[in-house]
């Protein structure tokens, strides 16, 4: 991820300028760029679409996607809704949580590791499911937990 | 020529090493020098057989699966995979969870490269936006509404009708909005179109467009679905490439990407976010027919509903609304999901039971226990248990009985489901998601989910009870929109179908008791 630039942030606003409903694509390649939406970001960002400051930042804290601050190098989201409790998801989630001693939300100390919950990933047939990076992943058992171990290092 | 050889791309088959699958494959036609072509597709929606992947073996295609990558050399060990091999599972079509089926929307579904406009046409693409210009805008509607097509999304608005509101406001300006928000737990069937024939939505949108009026559509994926936004994306500037959509067409189409937000699928809350505020919910009247994305008429219909329109177009109205039962006509793809055997997308005429759904079709639990409790039509759906198992799966069935059948979904729980804990978490994940904007929904959803505590650890478990129900009958008459007011029908379904689960002891005073004793 790179680091908090000015130019890059003006140049990532730029590339939106003039589309409608610009704020969330803003703050989607914000985040993309710098792994959360940067608090320095946020003048320019209002500056740009006509929003005062209080406006922009009301629509980064209402989605639970966007971040104030960056996550671990991966980031895995365990999905804890229904169909995924059904297969007992919430038992194996705790394993996972205990394996790299994290609660929900938790980066390991060496900041290789983020662990979120998430409401569904429309895997609710392959159940227990996660997504790792962006990569999905279903059926998880506790063998997995080692696959997920070896996976981020 | 090559043998194809068809895998998914779909996300739950990459899920289970569908990737990893496709590679052994080429690497082995590559070690033995075999002629193969390997063509990712979407999913067939036989989720328990995923990696499902199939040879075309003299024009027909035989399926083998669960393969992982390990069984490949086996698969190949005598050239090509032969129909002796353990792994094969014959024709898919005649796979009894298929075969039982009646694929209108899904018809292309896991069959097609999604990306492939030449298969999209060669398996009957763009005949419904075609049968459109021929019949005008006005008569598109007219078929739409006599298709009988109601909201896929759960509501069950019918469609034709919010068509024909947009196509009667005069406005400089409309738009068409996919809801493929769906974040419901236990769905996945936009997920399937978006991944496995993404085209049919583009020509769906078309369509629509083309009957009211709008010359821009947004199709709103969540965030949790990147394989989705990727192959839309990609389909989207296929379609332009081609003149499909954008200027000649008189129609542009971009995909809008959510952030996290559950309560976006609500119609309103999706529009605030489309337009880059806090996805609150707007209270209606002004209807979004009337004044809704950027205050111009919008239809906004769920990915399913958009969908199923081509298929309307081209064989005829009449051919779908001859499906079905009472007002629910057509078919709905249902969604075996969670504990299910055989978990998968179900396209079928409504009116079959939840116990055929569950029992015969999805063949009971994956953990052999009997299955207890299914949630239906997503975390605002209503338990069922057993006994109510006789119902018809119909909009208006499931309404009169304090539920819904929401998007399709059907979560399956064996014996070992405590409906205490499923009752808390519902009111949990509306704590979690609400927007915040009414108070029933923000305040009654924590007070809510503390007193659901106090009723598993046991504390005054009668009068809390009582509470609940009071708190519920606030949430649902007091609620702005779904979220809060109908996290009451999961709530509630536990409690009065199943209370043994609900008769907690408080475990201090047992324990002050049998020392007493």
């Amino acid at each position: 991820m790179a680091a908090w630039s000015e130019a890059q942030a003006n140049d990532i606003i730029r590339r939106h300028t003039g589309r409608e409903g610009a704020l969330l694509p803003i703050l989607h390649d914000m985040q993309a760029a710098f792994g959360h939406v940067p608090a320095p970001a946020v003048p320019f960002i209002a500056h740009a679409l006509n929003l005062t400051r209080a406006e922009v930042h009301g629509v980064v804290s209402f989605y639970h996607d966007f971040r104030e601050a960056p996550a671990g190098r991966h980031v895995l989201k365990l999905c804890r809704a229904e169909a995924c409790q059904s297969v007992n998801g919430e038992k194996l989630a705790q394993q996972i949580l205990d394996r790299f001693g994290l609660e929900w939300g938790g980066t390991t100390p060496d900041g290789r590791l983020t662990v979120e919950a998430t409401y569904c990933l429309g895997l609710c047939a392959s159940g227990p499911s996660a997504m790792l990076d962006g990569e999905p992943m279903g059926r998880l058992t506790s063998a997995s937990i080692d696959d997920i171990a070896r996976e981020v290092g | 020529m090559a043998t194809r050889i068809f895998v998914p791309r779909d996300a739950a088959a990459r899920a289970v090493g569908a990737d990893k699958v496709a590679a052994a494959i080429a690497d082995e036609a590559k070690r033995q020098g075999l002629a193969v072509e390997v063509v990712r597709t979407g999913s067939r929606g036989l989720f328990w057989l995923e990696p499902l992947i199939e040879v075309e073996i003299g024009g027909v295609r035989v399926g083998f699966g669960p393969v992982t990558a390990k069984d490949v050399p086996g698969l190949f060990v005598d050239g090509m995979p032969a129909a002796s091999h353990p792994l094969c599972v014959g024709r898919p079509e005649d796979i009894p969870f298929l075969k039982r089926q009646t694929r209108i929307t899904f018809a292309r579904c896991g069959i097609v490269d999604p990306l492939s406009l030449a298969d999209y046409r060669a398996h009957g693409g763009w005949r419904g936006l075609e049968r459109a210009r021929s019949i005008g805008p006005a008569a598109t509607v007219e078929a739409v509404t006599k298709s009988g097509l109601r909201g896929r999304g759960g509501a069950g608005f019918p469609t034709g009708i919010k068509w024909k509101t947009v196509a009667d406001t005069a406005a400089d300006r409309k738009y068409i909005v996919c809801n493929a928000d769906e974040g419901d737990s236990g769905t996945y069937a936009d997920r399937m179109i978006m991944e496995g024939d993404p085209f049919l939505l583009i020509e769906g949108m078309a369509i629509a467009g083309f009957a009211v009026g709008a010359t821009k559509g947004y199709i709103y994926v969540r965030s949790e679905y990147p394989d989705a936004i990727r192959v839309m994306e990609h389909a989207i500037v296929l379609a332009e490439r081609e003149g499909l959509l954008g200027a000649e067409a008189k129609f542009d189409l971009e995909v809008r990407v959510g952030a996290g937000a559950y309560v976006c699928g609500e119609e309103t809350s999706l529009l605030e976010s489309l337009e880059g505020k806090r996805g609150q919910v707007r209270a209606k009247p002004p209807l979004p027919a009337h004044k809704g994305l950027f205050g111009k008429p919008t239809v906004i219909n769920n990915l399913i509903s958009l969908a199923t329109v081509p298929a309307i177009l081209a064989d005829g109205a009449e051919h779908y609304a001859a499906l079905g039962m009472g007002r629910s006509r057509g078919t709905m793809p249902i969604q075996l999901a969670g504990n299910a055997k055989h978990g998968g997308l179900f396209e079928a005429a409504f009116g079959l039971t939840l116990g055929e759904i569950v029992e015969d079709i999805g063949g009971g639990t994956c953990t052999g226990r009997p299955a207890r409790a299914v949630q239906v039509g997503g975390p605002l759906g209503a338990y069922f248990p057993r006994k109510l198992f006789d119902t018809p799966f119909d909009y208006e069935a499931f309404a009169a009985l304090d539920g819904l059948i929401g998007h399709g979904g059907v979560v399956v729980f064996d014996d070992t489901v405590d409906m205490a804990h499923q009752a808390r978490f519902a009111l949990e994940f509306c704590a979690i998601e609400s927007c915040g904007k009414c108070t029933p929904c923000r305040i009654g959803s924590v007070r809510g989910t503390e007193t659901m505590d106090k009723i598993i650890r046991g504390e005054r478990v009668e009068a809390n009870l009582a509470l609940i129900t009071d708190l519920c009958q606030t949430l649902k008459f007091g609620s702005l929109c779904a979220l809060g007011g109908f996290t009451p029908y999961p709530v509630m379904s536990a409690i009065r179908h199943f209370p043994e689960d609900f008769d907690r002891q408080d475990p201090s005073k047992s324990g002050l008791k049998a020392a007493a004793e």
